[in-house]
């Protein structure tokens, strides 16, 4: 996989795809919890695939348990890619 | 046994939004059908749910959602339920689910794509009771009932149940169905089931099949004395209820109705009526060869002399065959029926079958001739693929 690959494109698709799951926009930060936002283990799921998809990263349940931010989030993509 | 009221009804139907649109244009004589098929062409999901509830739920529990809300704010529970939460149950029908959920990660999968993780949660049958169970925080008895096009009838006669046996003080109950599918309609097409030439007109001696449509309704059933005490307006009273099985063909009634009349007398039984006390009959009427010469048979079978006196009319002739739901729409549209005296048409019928001659109550409406000052009362019958017979007894307040 490419080591291109920079935060702020993992976080454009990773806030791309909360927003596909009914997250309002503008609620979401780096720093916004998961829970905040309302999303739940269901989301990850599919957020795991859209990772997985775009960036040929696989997330299992375990990688993704102590994530609550999406700035976690997109850190451990990134050290991933 | 406690006695079982209904409090508020909801629909989303072929005809409309709205429980009291489908009273209105059916009662007014418009039919709903559209190059073959009945479609809820006015739905916008979004109009009743946020985009993640949207994404959460297969097109059967969307409409499942907005027939609910309806319920609930006819029943006036929009701002707080009357009950806790484990005295409410939730017992909701469906033929088949999630089938448009089934169809689109099928095609994902053929393709080399992926299954989405909510497809499992989407296509169950049961995702209607979960999801309404959810949204409206019921803890008591929840579950699906599934026995194709008499699901909604049977949800309902279990709903009453879990009420009469004290599981529950207050149910949500009905049915919703979303099949207007490429597989849907190619296997009932397969089947001979569905019509040809694309018309709905039950008991007319040119019917072809059934017109598949899609909906959803809601009932709000309450134990009576608890609804009373809450000064709740009742609409109806759910008599009886009668359920039966064929136990003789995957698809084809028994020719001689045997099965659905004993699911009639089950039900008459149950409400402790005698058929003269039966003032109209909402027919499963589905306008297929079999069923409506089954169902004439049947309601001969159990009602003798009177069913050549009680005005019989079919929902399906202005919406077509709704499968799951059918049942639910039809009893939604009985109480409404009741409530106005009067025995909504079938549509359609203009060349009756020489071998159906019962009052079939074509093309117009008509008043119920009441003859005392008693309460008007019903029965909504509806049967189903795999010989499911299940039959409502509704009485108006």
């Amino acid at each position: 996989m490419s080591t291109t690959v920079t935060s702020e494109q993992v976080e454009g698709i990773v806030r791309e795809a909360l927003v596909k799951f009914g997250t309002p926009v503008e609620a979401i930060t780096p720093d916004a919890t998961f829970e905040a936002l309302d999303v739940d283990s269901l989301d990850l799921v599919e957020m795991a695939q859209i990772i997985e998809e775009e960036f040929g990263v696989e997330l299992t349940a375990s990688d993704v348990k102590g994530i609550a931010t999406m700035g976690e989030l997109v850190n451990l993509i990134v050290t991933r890619t | 046994m406690r006695e079982v009221v209904i409090t508020g009804v909801g629909a989303v139907t072929p005809l409309g939004i709205g429980a009291h649109t489908l009273h209105e244009r059916w009662s007014a004589g418009v039919c709903a059908v559209s190059d073959g098929e009945a479609g809820c062409t006015d739905f916008d999901a979004t109009d009743f749910l946020s985009i993640k509830e949207a994404r959460r739920a297969d097109r059967f529990t969307q409409l499942a959602i907005a027939a609910c809300q309806e319920a609930l704010d006819d029943a006036g529970w929009a701002d707080e339920a009357p009950y806790a939460s484990e005295e409410m149950g939730c017992i909701f029908g469906t033929g088949i689910g999630g089938l448009s959920t089934i169809e689109r990660n099928q095609s994902q999968l053929a393709s080399g794509g992926q299954v989405s993780p909510l497809a499992v949660p989407l296509m169950m049958g049961n995702a209607g009771s979960a999801s309404l169970a959810m949204r409206h925080g019921i803890r008591g008895p929840v579950y699906g009932i599934v026995s194709a096009c008499a699901a909604g009838a049977n949800a309902i006669g279990s709903a009453a149940r879990a009420i009469q046996c004290g599981d529950a003080s207050a149910v949500l109950t009905g049915g919703s169905e979303a099949t207007l599918t490429p597989l849907a309609k190619a296997a009932f097409a397969a089947l001979d089931a569905t019509s040809q030439c694309g018309v709905s007109r039950p008991f007319d001696v040119r019917r072809d099949g059934f017109v598949m449509g899609e909906g959803a309704a809601v009932l709000v059933l309450e134990d009576g004395e608890r609804a009373r005490r809450r000064g709740a307006r009742v609409l109806a009273t759910v008599r009886g209820y009668g359920a039966t099985c064929d136990a003789f063909h995957l698809t084809a009634p028994d020719a001689e109705g045997s099965g659905q009349a004993a699911a009639i007398t089950a039900a008459l039984r149950d409400a402790e009526l005698e058929p003269a006390q039966i003032d109209y009959v909402n027919a499963h009427g589905t306008s297929t060869p079999l069923n409506d010469r089954a169902e004439t048979l049947a309601l001969k079978t159990a009602l003798g002399r009177r069913a050549h006196e009680i005005p019989i009319s079919s929902t399906k002739s202005a919406i077509g065959h709704l499968l799951g739901a059918a049942g639910a729409v039809e009893a939604v549209a009985t109480v409404l029926a009741l409530r106005d005296g009067i025995a909504p048409p079938t549509l359609g019928l203009e060349e009756p079958d020489p071998e159906l001659d019962l009052d079939y109550v074509a093309q117009v409406s008509r008043p119920l001739s009441l003859g005392d000052a008693r309460k008007a009362v019903a029965l909504s019958n509806s049967f189903g693929f795999g010989g499911h017979n299940a039959v409502l007894c509704l009485e108006a307040q």
